[in-house]
């Protein structure tokens, strides 16, 4: 079945259902915001595990820590999403087969969180870090006087204090993960851009699809500053300026 | 001077390699290196070396080119927005906010083939000087990647300029400086001087943008790469050597930087 793109109108093409192809374009958004998620989230854990071992007295970790921020920062993503997809897997099977195992699929989502999670640690490493570092020496020193246990100086006294001086950089990082989540598409995931690339190709309309995928996401970009505008005064209330 | 010397001896590159467990490390890398390099197939790297130099040789240009022309660009991008007329400055805002909230591979397609698409439909463009520029790859290519540098720039340069002391451009004012003479002489030298190490952090995000030319025909490191996998059916070996290579350009990017802040440092 031949569809006439050519006579529709933009609001025909952008229609939700076919044959407009506006829901094949916030599916793939969906997808995009779903990897951007998941990726944030573990990079984040990533990194409060990274900062928290960086700033520890183990020489042997900070070293190794060391080697992977630079690394990441080093290494093109695109070039991190080929070793993911193809390399990894092949290594796990590999060792799995060496053992007798059969061997694991990874699938494109998984493969897509590993990459974004894997590049976030990196930098949320060295945001935190230096978040961390910015706490008076003395509140943990106190907290260390009252015998509090380390996890519970971790979630009680660091991250809480910590938080301001971090959510700037933190929000840079989510705007680099929704942006990177683009990258995917060529291993072919179809999130949001390669969402608009197939409908681009396959209507011939190239311009209005590629746009509209920019517009979805530079709406994402300018609702996730406001939201962390907001965020970053609500956690700056009560906190001393210049001191 | 024999305190020196045994300083450096100790530091190489700043870092301090006479603890134990960093000789364990070394060693240990040293040992992989020469497993990679024995056990697995390196045969196809004689038959693609004149390609594979040429293509990191694209990169190289394409990363200098872009990031010179975007970073001269970008000079009036950031000033407009520290004392520019209030409709320029937003202009200048909003082209940076539209530019840093989109996926750059977004950009390049819409380019390529967005724009790529529309141009063949202007009446008597096919017979005009410009048309074989507009039917290869790489004018789209640097278009794009120049248009990321200056609104990346422009944002780090309106911090830089707005950074740099008043007094001293005062005292430029008050010897008789000509407001463009202010500019190239003092305002400019001294926020970029001030921002050199964010400046090279930007060089090397520039430097991991641009695999993604790749993806519009263009063969560079990235691409030269994937034809080899394609073509040999090789899977690690070509992307342990593409990740080398840019491990390679990022730290000589690094050492450049350094040079350079050393030799112009804050006095």
């Amino acid at each position: 079945m031949l569809i006439d793109y050519q006579s529709m109108s933009l609001w025909e093409l952008l229609a939700f259902n076919s044959p407009g192809w506006g829901g094949a374009l916030l599916s793939g958004l969906a997808l995009s915001l779903q990897i951007a998620v998941l990726g944030y989230f573990f990079g984040l854990i990533i990194g409060l595990f990274g900062a928290i071992g960086k700033l520890s007295q183990n020489l042997l970790l900070t070293d190794l820590l060391y080697c992977y921020t630079t690394a990441v920062r080093a290494i093109p993503e695109l070039v991190l999403i080929l070793l993911i997809y193809f390399a990894l897997p092949n290594v796990i099977n590999d060792v799995l087969y060496s053992f007798g195992f059969d061997g694991v699929e990874i699938n494109g989502f998984f493969a897509g969180v590993l990459v974004i999670a894997f590049v976030q640690g990196a930098y949320a490493t060295e945001v935190i870090r230096a978040s961390i570092a910015a706490i008076p020496k003395g509140q943990i020193e106190a907290a260390h006087a009252f015998a509090i246990p380390k996890y519970k100086i971790l979630y009680r006294i660091m991250i809480p204090s910590m938080i301001p001086h971090a959510l700037p950089g933190l929000s840079n990082l989510w705007l680099i993960a929704t942006k990177d989540t683009a990258l995917l598409a060529v291993v072919g995931l179809t999130e949001l851009t390669l969402a608009a690339k197939q409908a681009a190709g396959a209507s011939k309309q190239q311009l209005t699809f590629l746009l509209a995928a920019g517009a979805l996401y530079l709406l994402v970009s300018l609702l996730s500053e406001v939201l962390f505008k907001y965020l970053i005064k609500r956690t700056e209330k009560g906190q001393t300026h210049g001191s | 001077m024999g305190h020196e010397t045994a300083r450096k001896t100790r530091y190489l590159f700043g870092i301090r390699w006479l603890f134990p467990h960093r000789m364990i490390l070394l060693v240990l890398l040293c040992l992989l290196v020469f497993s990679l390099v024995t056990k697995l197939d390196w045969y196809w790297i004689a038959e693609y070396k004149s390609a594979i130099l040429s293509a990191v040789w694209k990169t190289i240009l394409l990363l200098v080119s872009t990031f010179i022309v975007g970073f001269i660009l970008a000079v009036p991008i950031g000033l407009v927005q520290v004392t520019g007329p209030r409709p320029l400055a937003m202009v200048a805002h909003s082209f940076c906010s539209i530019i840093r909230g989109t996926p750059l591979l977004l950009q390049i397609w819409i380019f390529y083939y967005g724009f790529g698409s529309v141009f063949p439909e202007i009446e008597g463009i096919r017979e005009s000087f410009i048309w074989p520029f507009l039917t290869s790859a790489w004018p789209y290519a640097f278009f794009a990647l120049t248009l990321s540098v200056m609104a990346y720039e422009g944002e780090v340069l309106r911090g830089a300029l707005s950074g740099v002391p008043k007094g001293e451009l005062e005292a430029a004012k008050a010897m008789g400086m000509k407001p463009f003479k202010i500019l190239t002489r003092i305002w400019l030298p001294r926020a970029i001087q001030r921002t050199l190490p964010i400046i090279g952090g930007e060089v090397i995000i520039q430097l991991k943008a641009t695999p993604l030319v790749a993806t519009i025909t263009i063969i560079d490191t990235y691409a030269i790469f994937s034809n080899i996998r394609l073509e040999t059916y090789i899977v690690y070996e070509p992307l342990l050597l593409m990740t080398l290579i840019y491990l390679i350009l990022a730290g000589a990017v690094t050492l450049i930087f350094t040079f350079l802040e050393r030799q112009y440092k804050n006095r």
